[in-house]
């Protein structure tokens, strides 16, 4: 044993924390890996938020086909708030169809949230447990999905919707989207 | 008024760590007496201040002082007390500040015990801990203020603790696996201590052994608490997550053990000395690298504290300093001297050597696939992708696999030399035998075979079998001879047992358990396995900070009949909803039922699980530590200062 292989520990800790402070620098927490990314959308079967006394209708994965984002939102989460508006804008401005996803939430103040604020939501899934949060990878409210036309993720948003994130991120694949439904639907046509 | 005098104290902490970490240093180095005695005096100040500090933020949360911002994020006027002082480890200020006296205490401790050692070696030892306290309190202080004040307009109500949080599992699964994380720096304050003197011998492993022991011991109750926790609280079923935190407290468990075992051979033997300082700075080095992981969202996971770069920065530097600098030191001091020791064969030497090569791979295997999607990130310039569970699972079942063979040789293998005759003649039927009732027990129970359970139950047999074969010899039989046994003996024996005890919890509950969601009206059945399930009622009851849906379930066969309450509950002051599943534990299986949603004809889904063995998980968890315990009330860890209190009472009373 020489006394250079010595420094082999050494070494790779240096190594070690190049990692971590490259990791620590380029992460940025709102673009989290996502395996579900080219993945269908998890099978669910859960009640939609139905309006005050009336029975609550059941929905599941087939009744999510795109384009159309799915987003996570809760009344607790106060950066869903400041998102509300955004969407609201985003469904108003680009015809997008938005679906909820109620996550861990009570349905009371939901539905309150939704009378005040506008509802920008084709309808809402109720995910009290976070049954279909944990198959999603949801690891706090407001995360956003946006699912293709056969009902596969084709993006995922950690963090709030904002206009910067719309017109750069999300908006071209809602182009992509647009233009591949076009194309497909060419020779028909 | 408090909180600021829990600051000051936070402050005089630091300072004396400082002095600590400085005087006796000197002291050392230059031979003055007095000045490496205070090392004594300091520690206790040190912890002193330390449970001031901690005493002033838990009266913070007891008296609902929500001026104190972190009492104000953290806490409820409605939280019973218990969770009130619980809520003071609830977010990272307030845990880091346990994690600070936690430090203090394990200071105090060797401080206390180790009078008997040579005063230049403890004093350099408290220095190193005082160096690593000084850097603790200073994070505290800079980065991560628990006594900050929101002033001038407090809130009058605290926004309460996170629901998942407000659970007796998780009020003490932060302080016991921090006891163990930090108690690894002793092994490292030792290991540094004897890179400084030079003097790498049997003494100083002896010395450092029962300290290891005791935190390694407190890191697998603590890890098994986490785990434990997750099952029963997050509402799914699972109990381990190959999730980064869970990962970040796993990889120090696996390099304490090598440590655990590498440290028998440097004291008996003299050999691996090199070898064992570097395993003891790779444990303490983990256990800091987990507090980054953890504290500063590099990796992102579902225990993850409050994002915060600074922390995260500042918590790096530190690693750097500790860990870059003692790495460093080792490098340099580190002596080349090939140990003469000679062994050969089968020997003990060598089976201990196998097993610090596979727990050290292991380590790596996990360190890589925890920092991997990191390397990735920053090799492509930003990719994305998670490593889950597939990766973990292969690579690290086929590693306990090996080291479970070997472990049921371990004991029958005697220091130096042991011939291969003898080990097969002593082992051969015990194999066998664990072999054929492994295929043939499960087979018995179950109905069913499933080959995965088959290895899993031979292997555990094996190492339980060769264990009281070896313990049936050494005592001759008679249970006379088992007094003559060592504490150490005992210790090693209860240890493997619990491993074999966690190995087919783990392989039969991952093999053989049963989960199904269900919805269910009321007085609806359902059949899962043998048994029937039938919903009795959803009642709407009150706790004393949250309404619940209470469903009553009973459930039938398994010869008996009684009634499960799983519990939905909606927390008042955050709204939030929690699932409290009901479960019925056993040692053969855990029934476990949560509830789902609500439906619209007054039914319920609710998710079902049968779980077989999964108990055994944590009792044999529970059973290692007990083995590490034990081998600390060896009474060879004890003799050496008996004989110099003898010496000086000998030397006292001649004068």
């Amino acid at each position: 044993m020489s006394r250079a292989s010595l420094f082999i520990p050494l070494t790779a800790f240096v190594v070690i924390v190049a990692l971590l402070y490259a990791g620590f620098s380029l992460n940025d927490p709102h673009q989290l890996p996502s395996a579900l990314i080219g993945k269908p959308f998890p099978t669910f079967d859960l009640p939609a938020l139905s309006a005050e006394g009336s029975a609550a209708a059941r929905v599941t994965q087939s009744d999510i086909r795109g384009p159309v984002l799915v987003n996570v939102w809760a009344t607790w989460c106060p950066t869903c708030r400041a998102e509300h508006a955004e969407l609201l804008r985003i469904h108003d401005e680009s015809g997008l169809r938005i679906i909820g996803i109620n996550y861990k939430d009570n349905p009371a103040q939901a539905r309150l949230w939704l009378a005040q604020l506008g509802n920008p939501y084709e309808f809402n899934v109720v995910d009290a447990d976070g049954t279909l949060g944990v198959d999603l990878g949801v690891y706090g409210a407001p995360e956003s999905f946006l699912i293709d036309a056969s009902g596969t993720i084709v993006y995922k948003r950690v963090g709030d919707v904002n206009r910067r994130v719309w017109q750069e991120e999300i908006k071209p694949h809602v182009d992509v989207l647009a233009k591949s439904a076009a194309a497909a639907g060419a020779p028909h046509g | 008024m408090i909180p600021e005098l829990g600051h000051f104290a936070l402050i005089l902490v630091f300072t004396l760590s400082l002095m600590l970490g400085v005087i006796p240093l000197i002291g050392a180095a230059r031979g003055y007496q007095a000045w490496m005695r205070s090392a004594f005096t300091l520690a206790a100040g040190v912890a002193v201040f330390a449970l001031l500090a901690f005493g002033c933020l838990v009266y913070a949360f007891v008296t609902d002082d929500f001026s104190v911002r972190y009492t104000a994020t953290n806490s409820n006027s409605l939280l019973p007390i218990y969770y009130k002082v619980a809520a003071v480890w609830g977010a990272h200020e307030g845990s880091f500040l346990l994690w600070i006296l936690i430090a203090s205490l394990w200071t105090l401790a060797v401080a206390a015990f180790s009078r008997h050692l040579p005063l230049a070696m403890i004093s350099r030892v408290l220095a190193v801990m005082g160096w690593l306290a000084a850097g603790f309190a200073a994070f505290s202080l800079f980065t991560s203020n628990p006594f900050e004040r929101a002033l001038p307009i407090a809130p009058s109500e605290g926004s309460d603790l996170n629901p998942l949080l407000q659970d007796f599992g998780l009020t003490i699964h932060p302080p016991i696996l921090y006891t163990g994380y930090v108690g690894f720096s002793v092994a490292f304050a030792f290991a540094l201590a004897a890179l400084m003197t030079g003097r790498l011998d049997a003494a100083w492993a002896r010395w450092s052994r029962p300290w290891t022991n005791a935190a390694w011991a407190f890191l697998s109750v603590g890890i098994a608490l986490g785990s434990w926790w997750a099952y029963y609280e997050l509402g799914w079923g699972g109990w381990w997550f190959w999730d980064p935190v869970e990962n970040a407290s796993f990889m120090p468990w696996l390099m304490g053990t090598a440590l655990v075992h590498s440290l028998a051979v440097t004291e008996k033997r003299g050999a691996f000395k090199s070898w064992t300082v570097l395993l003891a700075i790779g444990a303490f080095s983990l256990s800091l690298l987990g507090a980054f992981i953890v504290r500063s969202g590099v990796l992102t996971s579902v225990h993850a504290f409050a994002v915060d770069p600074k922390r995260g920065l500042f918590i790096l530097a530190f690693l750097v300093i500790v860990v870059g600098g003692s790495l460093t030191l080792y490098a340099v001091r580190v002596p080349l001297i090939r140990s003469r020791v000679h062994f050969e064969g089968w020997s003990r030497e060598v089976l201990l050597l196998v097993n610090n090569v596979l727990l050290v791979v292991a380590m790596a295997c996990v360190l890589l696939g925890t920092l991997y999607p990191l390397a990735y990130e920053a090799i492509t310039n930003g990719g994305k992708i998670s490593v889950g569970p597939p990766y973990f699972n292969s690579v690290f079942i086929p590693l306990m696999v090996v080291l479970s063979l070997a472990l049921g040789v371990g004991p029958s293998t005697r220091w130096k030399r042991t011939s291969v005759e003898y080990l097969l003649r002593k082992l051969v039927a015990v194999f066998a035998a664990s072999v054929v009732i492994g295929v043939a027990l499960p087979l018995l129970i179950s109905g069913a075979f499933k080959w995965q359970i088959a290895v899993g139950s031979a292997i555990a047999l094996w190492i339980v079998g060769s264990h009281l074969q070896d313990l049936w010899q050494q005592s001759g039989g008679r249970l006379s001879g088992l007094r003559r046994l060592t504490a150490g003996y005992f210790g090693m024996t209860i240890a493997h047992i619990g491993f074999a005890v966690t190995l087919i919890g783990i392989v039969v509950t991952s093999h053989s358990s049963i989960e199904r969601d269900v919805r269910l009206t009321n007085g609806a059945s359902t059949q899962l396995g043998a048994l029937t399930f039938t919903l009795v009622a959803v009642d709407r009851v009150r706790g004393p900070n949250y309404i619940a849906d209470r469903g009553s379930v009973r459930i039938d066969g398994d010869g008996t009949s009684y009634v499960m309450f799983p519990e939905k509950r909606r927390y008042l002051s955050g709204g939030n909803v929690m699932t409290e599943a009901a479960i019925e534990p056993g040692v053969t299986r855990d029934v476990y039922v949560a509830m789902g949603e609500p439906l619209a004809d007054g039914g319920w889904t609710l998710r079902l699980h049968y779980k077989p063995l999964v108990r055994w998980v944590w009792v044999g968890a529970l059973l290692m530590a007990l083995g590490g315990v034990t081998a600390v009330a060896d009474a060879r860890y004890r003799r050496l200062r008996v004989r110099r209190d003898v010496a000086i009472r000998a030397a006292e009373s001649g004068a």
